[in-house]
């Protein structure tokens, strides 16, 4: 009787543990700390280009001589851009000098945006989105495709340095999900672009990714051919006369 | 089978399937807080008793028209405008929880554990850092409150492990004991905790960083106090942590204090782990004797070992911080300690001996020698009882050779401004100009310099610094290296001399190196100078300094340790060292027989004939003052070690053993003998000022020499005979001090 009762309570406990999930968390954001490395530490001198440092000063020219440190996340990305895509320690170091604050003001405001990569990236980044219209549209086939096409795991650069996958949150762009993003750091700050390719499919990514390999020029927005802009497939169904104004904004009719 | 069966139905009722996953209990009241706050209608009661306020917070109106009138629970309560409304519900008697609101630190409101209820606002408040608005109504017990907290306490340990049990901070965490009164008592949470990697912050603070509930003390510690800029927040979301980014030691004197504001155990005393709980251990209120701020410190021992040792709350010396080393230099207290009383043979070797043989021998040399050759040098870490009992002993024996080391072959201890903190160092924070003459008050008196920190922080003060180059957490104008820059400044050909001059409240703060320079009369003459242009010293400002640097030095010149001759130590045959490791003994005679009464075998021991051990200060009553002149008293935590004995009672008995028995019996005795010399000594506590100033000070006929100020200590962590035995020392010499 009683062994029969601890038998029943046995299972009920397995069913209870069997129901957490075992699964770690998986975050987004690389490492929050730095290990050196070669490539990578702060002993390595780094500095503006000196057309950038041009633009350093147009970027500080923006903001009160004594909140320097407003230009942080500008100087942070003119250093990324330059540096092809990411920033080393020193990159970070030399951004905290110029806006006079300790570095790890500099580090907390780095890790914080995933926007700034510290680690290799490759000259094509590719940003997938991730949330939920593009997952709903089927963004995860499309990072598979890439990964797959790309032969790379999630933030690894390709063997010849010019792609990288990189997964991304929410870019605004959910009428014409599911998209990608790519940063495109091969000609350094002047070239720099970050353009959207929307309604793309997992074959159409594939076609990107040679495109782009071939050094292509390729029209960014959506890449449904039926689709203008943001518009709907096959042109507007409704809004085609001239809207007219809301009742309360009729001064005249006042 | 009757058993069985009754057994089964038991078992039954409780092994409900629905039962296995539990929820969180929930009330009517928790359901819907408002409609049940609408039917409790708690109508304010106008005769509430008067409550008192939490930890004995006090309300200062500097202008009476800005007080402004909140209601805490129904419970009006005035205070000054600017208040936040977790201040006036202290005021009010009411505590609420908190985690990342710290009085000394910046508001952050990132905790959300005080959240209250105000009327009229449609969500729970963060009382930290709303500021308490006219007629505001305040809740602190409502349903909406107490679900607001608990939800709050639930999202903070989702992440928090459950290790409480190997925890160094179980027993005193915030978190532990918040959670316990408002805390829900199950939790939803059945995902992965999230595991943070633990950061090397030195070799005093250990990191347990996935026990880190992010509250951010640590970096505003770090930023704001420590002055420096080495700990961040790093990562967003659930993957934010604190960090240095960079792999880098914590190399701040104050770095010890975060592991008393970590609410929980992230940064705990790396020295301390695993040694005892809390609550195994007897408090005791003491005083720091390794420099002369003379901290506030708690003492917690457990049986005859010093565990550990905490500040205490002084907001005249100390605030609620303490430096590193006095925070660490406890472990010194156990090792190369004098057990017994000990003679040197003629094979050079120490033999142990009984008290009687040991004060027999010391008194037959005694009386061997001429009284114009007994010296006696008073250590940087003894008491005032026992500098008064040796000062009398060696003049009954004839002689009037006794100081404290630190304090240079000729002090002047005619005139007390002359060498305490004129200012005081809770005054420091009205001064709006520093003039620092070689003095390193971040490596002196770390306590001072963190004070003088805060009011460049807060007053935007002016610092100029003569002296060698040395690393300051503040801004500050290095002058010169020589008393040439000082000189220049009192003509007025520097440039720091207008600002002096435009200062509202200046202060000079010159350092106790220059006590060893044979041209110190003459800095001090135009330290003077400088004081007497630039309106330093006015009738209600005293802004001339000196920094001290050991805990004995205000006390043996408030009684008179004044040696007769500044060079009696050259034709000394008989020295008496009560503790006294760093006085320099190079001219000495080499025939001279040298008695070494104290607590380690330091330095003092290498030459010594005789040997009597002493207690040290954690072991004995005794009274210092600190450099501002308040004097403070010790207490005994841990009985002496071996055969010690307190220091005024070995003297005692040796005066007896040559035959000038000295009347004191008690500790008793020995104050009231005291209260002749120095009354200031007894009124503990309280900072007596100087009567008199400098302008009663002869003129100085001495002349400045051109060489530059030296650095007074080498080593912050290593000053003294106790710090010196200490390995925990050792290691942040080691580790800290590398360049």
């Amino acid at each position: 009787m009683l062994a029969r009762l601890a038998a029943v309570r046995l299972r009920e406990i397995r069913q209870v543990l069997r129901q957490v999930p075992q699964t770690s968390r998986s975050f987004s954001t690389a490492l929050n700390y730095h290990i050196d490395t070669p490539d990578n530490n702060p002993n390595l001198p780094w500095e503006f280009t000196d057309v950038n440092k041009e633009k350093v000063k147009e970027i500080l020219s923006h903001y009160p001589s004594n909140y320097k440190q407003s230009a942080v996340i500008p100087l942070l990305d003119l250093a990324q851009q330059q540096y092809g895509g990411w920033l080393p320690v020193s990159a970070m170091d030399a951004v905290a000098k110029v806006i006079e604050v300790a570095p790890i003001r500099v580090y907390e405001v780095a890790t914080f945006y995933s926007m700034f990569n510290r680690s290799p990236v490759g000259k094509y980044h590719l940003l997938v989105c991730g949330t939920t219209p593009c997952m709903i549209r089927g963004s995860r086939e499309i990072e598979d495709a890439l990964l797959k096409h790309l032969g790379v795991k999630r933030n690894e650069v390709t063997k010849d340095g010019l792609f990288s996958v990189g997964e991304m949150e929410c870019m605004g762009c959910c009428v014409n999900a599911p998209m990608i993003t790519v940063a495109d750091y091969s000609n350094g700050s002047e070239g720099y672009t970050y353009n959207y390719y929307e309604d793309v499919t997992p074959k159409r990514v594939v076609e990107i990714v040679e495109m782009l390999r071939r050094g292509e020029k390729l029209p960014p927005g959506t890449q449904n051919p039926k689709r203008i802009k943001c518009g709907p497939e096959g042109g507007n169904t409704t809004l085609h006369g001239e809207p007219k104004p809301p009742p309360c904004r009729d001064l005249d009719a006042c | 089978m009757g058993l069985g069966l009754l057994a089964s139905r038991v078992l039954r009722f409780h092994t409900n399937r629905r039962n296995l996953l539990r929820t969180i209990v929930t009330k009517p009241e928790l359901q819907s807080p408002e409609a049940s706050a609408a039917a409790a209608a708690p109508d304010p009661t106008p005769d509430l008793p008067p409550r008192t306020p939490v930890a004995g917070a006090r309300v200062h109106f500097p202008n009476p028209d800005d007080a402004i009138e909140v209601f805490v629970d129904g419970y009006p309560v005035k205070i000054p405008k600017g208040m936040t409304v977790l201040q006036a519900c202290e005021i009010a008697g009411v505590d609420i929880p908190r985690f990342c609101y710290h009085s000394r630190l910046s508001i952050a409101g990132n905790c959300r554990m005080c959240l209250v209820e105000v009327e009229k606002s449609p969500k729970p408040v963060a009382s930290c850092a709303m500021p308490a608005l006219p007629g505001m109504k305040i809740k602190t017990d409502t349903p909406v409150a107490k679900k607001a907290r608990e939800g709050v306490m639930e999202f903070l340990l989702m992440n928090h492990p459950l290790d409480c049990p190997i925890c160094d901070q179980g027993g005193e965490c915030d978190l532990q004991d918040q959670s316990m009164a408002f805390g829900s008592d199950r939790g939803r949470f059945t995902e992965m905790k999230r595991s943070v990697v633990d950061k090397n912050l030195g070799p005093l603070v250990k990191t347990v960083m996935t026990r880190c509930i992010q509250c951010t003390r640590c970096v505003r510690f770090a930023t704001e106090i420590a002055g420096v800029q080495d700990l961040g927040m790093l990562g967003r979301g659930s993957g934010e942590e604190i960090g240095t980014y960079v792999e880098k030691l914590m190399t701040s004197e104050l770095s010890g204090n975060v592991i008393d504001i970590c609410p929980v155990g992230a940064l705990t005393s790396k020295p301390f782990a695993f040694k005892a709980r809390n609550w195994e251990l007897k408090g005791t209120e003491s005083i720091d004797v390794t420099d002369a701020v003379g901290s506030n410190i708690r003492i917690d021992s457990r049986g005859p070992e010093v565990m550990r040792i905490l500040p205490r709350l002084n907001e005249d010396i100390n605030e609620e911080w303490i430096s590193d080393k006095t925070r660490f230099f406890y472990d010194g207290l156990k090792r190369q300690r004098l057990n017994d009383p000990m003679i040197r043979g003629a094979d050079g070797r120490f033999k142990a001996v009984s008290w009687r043989d040991a004060l027999a021998v010391a008194a037959e040399v005694l009386h061997q020698v001429k009284p114009e050759e007994i010296v006696g040098v008073v250590g940087k870490l003894c008491d005032a009882e026992s500098m008064m009992v040796l000062k009398d002993f060696l003049n009954r024996m004839g002689s009037n050779n006794v100081w404290c080391e630190g304090n240079g072959p000729s002090p002047n201890a005619d005139l007390r401004s002359g060498y305490i903190m004129n200012t005081s160092i809770s005054g420091l924070e009205k001064v709006d100009v520093f003039l620092l003459v070689g003095t390193q008050p971040r490596i002196e008196a770390a306590m001072v310099n963190a004070r003088i920190r805060k009011t460049v922080r807060a007053t935007n003060a002016k610092v100029g610094y003569i002296g060698p180059p040395t690393d300051f957490n503040y801004d500050c104008e290095h002058i010169g290296t020589g008393p040439q820059a000082l000189v220049e400044i009192a003509e007025g050909r520097h440039p720091f001399f207008s600002t002096i001059l435009n200062a509202k409240n200046p202060a000079i703060i010159v350092g106790a190196g220059i006590f060893e320079r044979m041209d110190k009369d003459a800095i001090f003459s135009t330290v003077e100078t400088i004081a007497k242009k630039g309106n330093v010293v006015r009738p209600d400002w005293n802004g001339l300094n000196v920094l001290l640097l050991n805990a004995a030095q205000a006390a043996a010149l408030d009684l008179g340790l004044v040696p007769e001759s500044s060079n009696s130590i050259e034709s000394a045959k008989f020295v008496y060292l009560m503790g006294a490791d760093d006085v320099n003994l190079d001219k000495l005679p080499k025939d001279a027989f040298m008695v070494y009464q104290g607590h380690h075998g330091d330095r003092g021991v290498y030459h010594a004939n005789v040997i009597l051990p002493a207690a040290a200060f954690t072991e004995k009553e005794g009274t210092y003052v600190n450099t501002e002149g308040c004097a403070q008293q010790t207490l005994p935590a841990v009985p002496t070690v071996g055969d010690a004995r307190d220091d005024w009672k070995i003297i005692r008995a040796l005066s007896e053993v040559a035959g000038v028995r000295l009347p004191y019996d008690t500790i008793g005795a020995v104050q009231s003998r005291i209260r002749n010399v120095a009354p200031n000594l007894l009124s503990v506590d309280e900072r007596e000022p100087a009567t008199f100033g400098a302008s009663l000070k002869p003129e100085c006929t001495q002349s400045i020499s051109s060489t530059p100020f030296k650095a007074a200590i080498e080593n912050f962590y290593m000053t003294d005979c106790i710090t010196r035995a200490s390995k925990i020392m050792a290691q942040c010499s080691a580790v800290l001090l590398k360049k």
